[in-house]
């Protein structure tokens, strides 16, 4: 067997990407576990038996409210998620699957989300969100990122539908097969792996956000885990024991939901339904 | 049980017109095979059938009764689809059983019609696993089977074989056939295989361009096609057309002259007169007969087609037609050599320059 030059330097640039992504987060790993004065001295260094403390992750937990900073993250991710997969497969079906008047307008006028960055209209939302009384509330993020998440979800979950043999749809309909169960029965675990791509997309950036959280709900103990870090970073000391342990734990969850969907992103589920 | 029929039944896409005034009667029990070349609305009329397309005009009944305006589930059809349509996500089992759940038929009831079905499509031995996990003919059988448990008075078949390999085929054709008489179900078929529309059918209704070209038993369209279109369609190796003249007319007995030979023979009355031009048909199996009121046909063999029981002898003839002669299987003839074929008269169709055929009924 050969090894052609061509797939060498496809796995060189594979290798060296993946060293980018992970070892940022491969730093804060092993800095989370390591004194002050370690950290700050050998930073590249695991922790060794001198170095190696659990201050950080004591100081979070004594000084701050991080389990209701998580939770508060938790919700707003998984419900955003969970309704954006839902209104976005449901929206992504009815576009291409039913001709009516006006669909080709609404779908125009939905992939101007993608384009458009949600964050410019952020006085008004917040204007909004004040007259609504929902200021200091989670469904304020919520709202926003499902508004926020939907116009790519609806642009993914499309195409692949789309892909999805029109003749399936007709036999279920010739089984006596209603519209709402065709789209739960077949098409919603026939793009499973698309939906798995969507939430992972919609995902990261939610639980990251720092933005909105400071602007529509930084109080009242509805501060979600990115705001609740930020507590440690003051103008003039940043705890950076406290604030590598507070990421360490932030990443966890996104890790774990990430391993979860990745296993249905390769799936390819459609095989063997024609041919 | 039911019959099948429609009335003026015309479909457009946008501007483009697919069907026109279709009329068309299914007799309760019979096999009806809708043949055509591809892109001539076969598919697109057993839809309309079905009701998953809609009409732009006419009347569909099922049963007599009208259903232009009833959804698929409720015109008591079933469908098998050419891309076999299976629920990928689902088992055997559960996509035979999925429809029934939805027809309210009850648990027990809806296995014993599932087991029935894979009994008899011999499926039994697969009913737990996945659509990618069967072979072609598996899926096709489980398609076929998941129309079967319906229980459907129509069942509709739109090119259930042309996924499948030749071998393959043949076998699907016999258990479908077999299929019709055990179940005694109306069944109407799409192909645009001719050989699957003749030994099927009951009855074959020829489309083309969206028209009805000729409706007839199999052997009904074989000796006395309507037209052109007709004639050239069904058989194969497909009918040779020689272009020929009307020179002489004597009530319904012409004499027709075509590649520097002459036949008489009776048409319709009034049909063609002297001087008209013609299209002479002669199927390659009509040829080489001999006898005392044929016709001759000389001409340069281009090439020859052994294929054991019988040969095809391709040859041009003087007026340069190119015609297919079916020889013995022993035939002596060789590319560059000559070639003399003899045509019975009373093999011969005749087509005015129309297209329709001047013959007078012989069925
Ligand atoms: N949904 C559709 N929209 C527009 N044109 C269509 C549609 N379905 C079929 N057609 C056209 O109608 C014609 C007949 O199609 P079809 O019935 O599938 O032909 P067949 O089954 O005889 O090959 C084709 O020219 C095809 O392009
Ligand atoms: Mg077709």
């Amino acid at each position: 067997m050969t090894i052609r030059p061509g797939r060498i330097a496809v796995h060189i640039a594979l290798v060296l990407y993946t060293i980018l992504a992970l070892g940022p987060i491969f730093l804060i790993l092993i800095n989370a576990f390591k004194t002050r004065r370690a950290i700050f001295a050998d930073p590249l260094g695991l922790p060794n038996a001198q170095t190696l403390t659990t201050i950080g992750f004591d100081r979070v937990f004594a000084n701050s409210d991080f389990g209701l900073y998580f939770f508060n993250s938790l919700t707003v991710t998984v419900v955003s998620l969970v309704l954006i997969v839902l209104i976005g497969a449901m929206a992504a079906w009815a576009l291409t699957e039913y001709r009516f008047r006006g669909s080709t307008i609404l779908s125009l006028y939905l992939a101007i989300g993608i384009m458009v960055p949600i964050r410019l209209g952020s006085v008004s939302i917040l204007r909004m969100m004040v007259e609504l009384n929902l200021v200091n509330t989670l469904t304020a993020l919520i709202l926003v990122y499902v508004a926020q998440g939907l116009p790519l979800a609806i642009l993914i979950l499309g195409e692949f539908i789309q892909q999805i043999p029109k003749d399936l749809r007709d036999a279920a309909r010739c089984d006596g097969v209603s519209e709402y169960r065709i789209f739960f029965s077949i098409i919603l675990p026939l793009i499973s792996p698309a939906i798995a791509t969507v939430a992972v997309f919609t995902m990261v950036p939610v639980w990251n956000d720092l933005w909105f959280p400071l602007i529509l709900a930084p109080g009242d103990g509805k501060q979600t885990i990115t705001l609740g870090v930020q507590q440690f970073i003051g103008q003039y000391v940043t705890d950076w024991n406290a604030v590598l342990a507070s990421l360490t734990l932030a990443i966890a969850p996104v890790l774990v939901l990430y391993l979860l969907f990745s296993r249905y992103l390769v799936r390819g589920l459609t095989a063997g339904a024609v041919k | 049980m039911a019959d099948v029929s429609l009335h003026g039944v015309a479909k457009s896409f946008g501007a483009t017109e697919i069907l026109r005034d279709i009329n068309l009667s299914v007799e309760d029990g019979e096999f009806v095979v809708f043949v055509g070349p591809s892109g001539c609305g076969k598919s697109t009329l057993l839809r309309i059938i079905a009701g998953l397309e809609t009409v732009s005009g006419g009347e569909i009944r099922i049963d007599k009764k009208r259903v232009n305006e009833l959804p698929p589930a409720d015109r008591k059809i079933a469908m098998v689809f050419q891309s076999y349509a299976l629920y990928p996500h689902m088992n055997v089992y559960k996509n035979m059983a999925f429809g029934l759940k939805f027809a309210k038929t009850d648990k027990a009831e809806a296995d014993r019609r599932v087991r029935q079905a894979a009994e008899i499509l011999k499926l039994t031995p697969l009913l737990d696993r996945k659509p990618r996990e069967l072979s072609g003919g598996q899926r096709q059988r489980v398609a076929i089977g998941r129309a079967i448990v319906r229980n459907p008075s129509v069942f509709l078949f739109d090119e259930p074989l042309s996924n499948l390999d030749a071998a393959l085929r043949v076998n699907t054709r016999l258990e479908i056939a077999k299929l019709h008489r055990d179940l005694g179900a109306t069944m109407i078929y799409v192909t645009h295989d001719q050989v699957e529309a003749m030994t099927l059918a009951s009855k074959i209704v020829v489309l083309n361009q969206g028209r009805i070209e000729q409706v007839g038993a199999p052997l009904e369209l074989y000796r006395s096609p309507r037209n052109l279109f007709v004639a050239g369609f069904i058989g194969s190796p497909r009918m040779n057309f020689i272009k020929g003249q009307v020179l002489r007319a004597e009530g319904s007995r012409v004499t027709i002259g075509f590649a520097g030979t002459e036949a008489a023979l009776d048409v319709r009355p009034g049909s063609v007169k002297p001087g008209d031009p013609v299209t002479v048909g002669i199927r390659p199996e009509h040829m080489e007969a001999g006898g005392t009121d044929s016709t001759s046909l000389r001409g340069t063999i281009d090439a020859v087609e052994q294929l054991g029981e019988s040969s095809y002898v391709y040859m041009r003839l003087a007026s340069g037609d190119d015609v297919i002669v079916r020889a013995p299987g022993e035939t002596e003839a060789t590319p560059g050599g000559t070639y003399i074929a003899h045509v019975p008269s009373r093999a011969l169709h005749v087509f005015d320059a129309s297209g329709l055929s001047v013959l007078p009924d012989r069925s």
